[in-house]
């Protein structure tokens, strides 16, 4: 967590205080993510249809329901497995009071579909959150695993709320400003900057004062408590915000898809959102994004690969799995993990060979 | 017991009421007022019945799972894939040879082996980063059904029961009077009843196992402390071996009851291993007893469910599994550690 402040200030220091603010922290951004950025803008000049849409989008979304377990887990120490669900609930809610093809959509306005079905999922997640705090470690993912299928076994029973295993189609974006928004480029850009700002908000959180506490509390929860801190609070709260995020991509995910059945938040997909996060890296919030566009490029491609070398292309899941023991086994923090250790030994052998100090 | 009953008379009351009821409620035939309120009596027992009978089938996957993960603190996610390789093998098994019964031992020393290869190969390396060995479950799991979805395919198989215990078996129990006013009988097939039993027997063997043998007595030790266990110098290696082979070995022949009971498909390691997940979080960690009680718990929730709350069934799971959350985070028999 170093900070890139600039030793001189950049602008009139008699200007306002928020405006100070506003440039100290674009200046902080790193040439990297300034790069990042760029690339991702310019994107769809030179990217088709089918990669805007179903690459980078499907990417974007995984990546920011991933993002909000590698919260939880990064800086709360909790795995949950229950971010998927609540993505799910949340693309379910959409799909409940929006519009969509079945007859038991209730059809209403979207600006007060979308505050509504997040405000229920974040409910749930922190309602889950709430038992789950009750344990620690190991068995957090155990509950909110159990917690998981328990609702994808209850969305597939269900037909007054849930549809049963059907589910809700037809479920469109709404129209705002006269787009499309399933179009793929207004899709690209819309995940993407939902993405970012998701992304700038973690960043933001893991920085103020209630992500520190909350790393506080994960390293020594005894400390905290002691020094006045309401542990329990700190990691319902942290729940909290995590379903925010998640059901943000539980939205999205259900536009993307028009359509939301029980297998959208099934047990394969919990454990693809935990792949991802750990494929990534759990210790920042741009591995879950690395994760997921490293997880949707393999599920789309595989199939493919295999084919060309003669294996037999349904496979792929295989392969998934076989990466992600692969990570497991040499990195505990992800490629993000290996990228750092990479990193650190460049340095170390420049250091051995007199090159002093290194420019980063 | 009789301090339970002289610190709480209320409740001592309420249970033993209870338990009249429910002993009223299966064995008498019921007046109609009551058949108008609760349904038939025959559909009443039969779920009870399943759903005993399922908790026989959820306690031999839970009692491995929670045995490993007593002595080893690793939640062996791949338990599941263990249930449905193990119900694979012994179809395979028993239309090979015909041999139904000798399918059990075969795949329970099959199975073995591959948890002997599991804790071996992979868990040892772990020791101690629980997280860890977690995800390569989870990854082992995500391997492990698509390789037997490879090789199964996604149909469903039925393991066939012998002939000496296939068809119905009247129990004396009471479900109603027929036309002409003379007692009907429960009729029950006779492979769940066996399934049953042998279930009872193998948590009597476990149990007397863990408690009246010396190596019982390590592994009891091993839950409750297993570093103090290794530091007084017993062999702890071997120990987690041999538990984590009788756990995977009790989950293979748990997917050949299944197999008999209901069928095995893709899919059912999930469910085998939320049902297990559950059992073990409501019956209490670590412990066998509890394992016991909470599949018989959520054997008869779900059974009972389904009958009388088709579409919320889960929910009264998932609610059992709250309350003991809310109110005994640590499980019905577990103890605080």
């Amino acid at each position: 967590m170093q900070s890139n402040l600039p030793d001189t200030p950049l602008a009139n220091p008699t200007a306002p205080r928020w405006w100070l603010w506003i440039v100290d922290r674009i200046a902080a951004i790193p040439g990297r993510a300034w790069a990042v950025m760029l690339i991702l803008l310019v994107m769809p000049l030179v990217a088709n249809d089918f990669f805007l849409f179903q690459i980078f989008g499907w990417s974007f979304i995984l990546g920011i329901v991933a993002l909000s377990l590698m919260f939880l887990a990064g800086y709360g120490g909790m795995v949950s497995l229950i971010q998927m669900s609540v993505a799910g609930l949340a693309g379910y809610m959409v799909a409940l009071f929006g519009e969509s093809g079945t007859a038991i959509s209730l059809g209403l306005p979207w600006w007060f579909v979308i505050p509504l079905a997040i405000a229920i999922a974040t409910l749930f997640g922190s309602l889950v959150g709430l038992l789950a705090v009750r344990t620690e470690g190991i068995y957090t993912i155990m509950i909110t695993l159990a917690m998981a299928s328990a609702f994808y076994y209850f969305t597939r029973q269900n037909y007054t709320i849930f549809n049963g295993y059907t589910g809700f189609n037809l479920v469109l974006p709404p129209a705002l400003f006269g787009v499309d928004w399933r179009q793929p480029v207004a899709f690209y850009y819309l995940t993407l900057v939902v993405a970012g700002l998701c992304h700038l908000l973690v960043t933001y959180v893991s920085r103020a004062p209630f992500g520190l506490a909350l790393q506080g509390v994960r390293d020594n929860p005894r400390r905290m408590a002691a020094l006045g801190f309401n542990v329990t609070a700190h990691r319902v709260a942290a729940y909290a915000f995590a379903s925010v995020l998640a059901s943000i991509g539980g939205i999205l995910l259900v536009w993307q898809n028009a359509q939301i059945a029980p297998g959208t938040a099934g047990i394969h997909a919990t454990f693809d959102i935990l792949i991802i996060a750990v494929i990534g890296g759990l210790s920042r919030p741009s591995g879950p994004f690395l994760g997921a566009f490293l997880f949707v490029l393999l599920a789309t491609f595989a199939p493919d690969v295999l084919r060309a070398i003669g294996a037999s292309g349904e496979r792929y899941k295989m392969l998934i799995g076989a990466i992600f023991l692969i990570v497991v086994f040499v990195s505990p923090d992800g490629l993000l993990g290996l990228w750092e250790r990479w990193k650190a030994r460049m340095v170390r052998d420049d250091m051995m060979r007199g090159g002093g100090g290194v420019d980063r | 017991m009789s301090e339970f009953a002289r610190k709480h008379p209320v409740w001592t009351g309420l249970i033993v009421l209870a338990v009249l009821f429910a002993i009223w409620a299966i064995f008498a035939p019921w007046p109609a007022g009551f058949e108008d309120i609760f349904g038939r009596k025959k559909v009443f027992l039969n779920a009870l019945f399943s759903g005993i009978t399922l908790g026989a089938l959820y306690f031999l996957v839970a009692s491995g799972f929670t045995l490993i993960f007593g002595l080893m603190r690793n939640v062996n996610l791949a338990h599941g894939s263990l249930y449905l390789l193990g119900g694979y093998l012994g179809y395979e098994f028993a239309e090979w040879t015909g041999l139904w019964l000798l399918s059990f031992l075969v795949v329970f020393v099959v199975m073995g082996c591959v948890g002997i290869a599991m804790q071996y190969l992979v868990f040892r390396r772990l020791e101690g980063q629980d997280l860890r060995q977690t995800l390569v479950t989870i990854g082992i799991s995500v391997v492990a059904a698509d390789i037997m979805l490879w090789i199964w395919g996604g149909q469903s198989y039925q393991v066939l029961s012998p002939d000496w215990l296939s068809g119905p078996m009247q129990l004396p129990l009471v479900t109603g009077y027929n036309r002409e006013g003379a007692l009907v009988y429960l009729k029950y097939p006779k492979v769940r009843l066996a399934i049953l039993l042998a279930a009872i027997a193998i948590g009597i063997g476990i149990w007397l196992a863990l408690n009246r043998t010396r190596v019982g007595m390590v592994i009891r030790a091993g839950v409750d402390d297993r570093d103090i266990l290794g530091a007084m110098g017993v062999p702890i290696g071997p120990v987690f071996l041999g538990v984590f082979a009788f756990g995977a070995g009790l989950a293979g022949m748990a997917g050949i009851v299944g197999g008999t009971f209901q069928s095995i498909a893709p899919g059912e390691d999930t469910r085998f291993l939320m049902a297990s997940l559950v059992v073990v979080i409501v019956g209490g960690m670590g412990s066998v007893q509890g394992a016991a009680i909470g599949a018989l718990l959520i054997g008869l929730a779900e059974q009972l469910g389904s009958v009388y709350m088709p579409t919320y069934a889960v929910v009264l799971t998932f609610l059992i599994m709250a309350a003991v959350l809310a109110f005994r985070p640590q499980g019905l028999m577990g103890r605080r550690g």
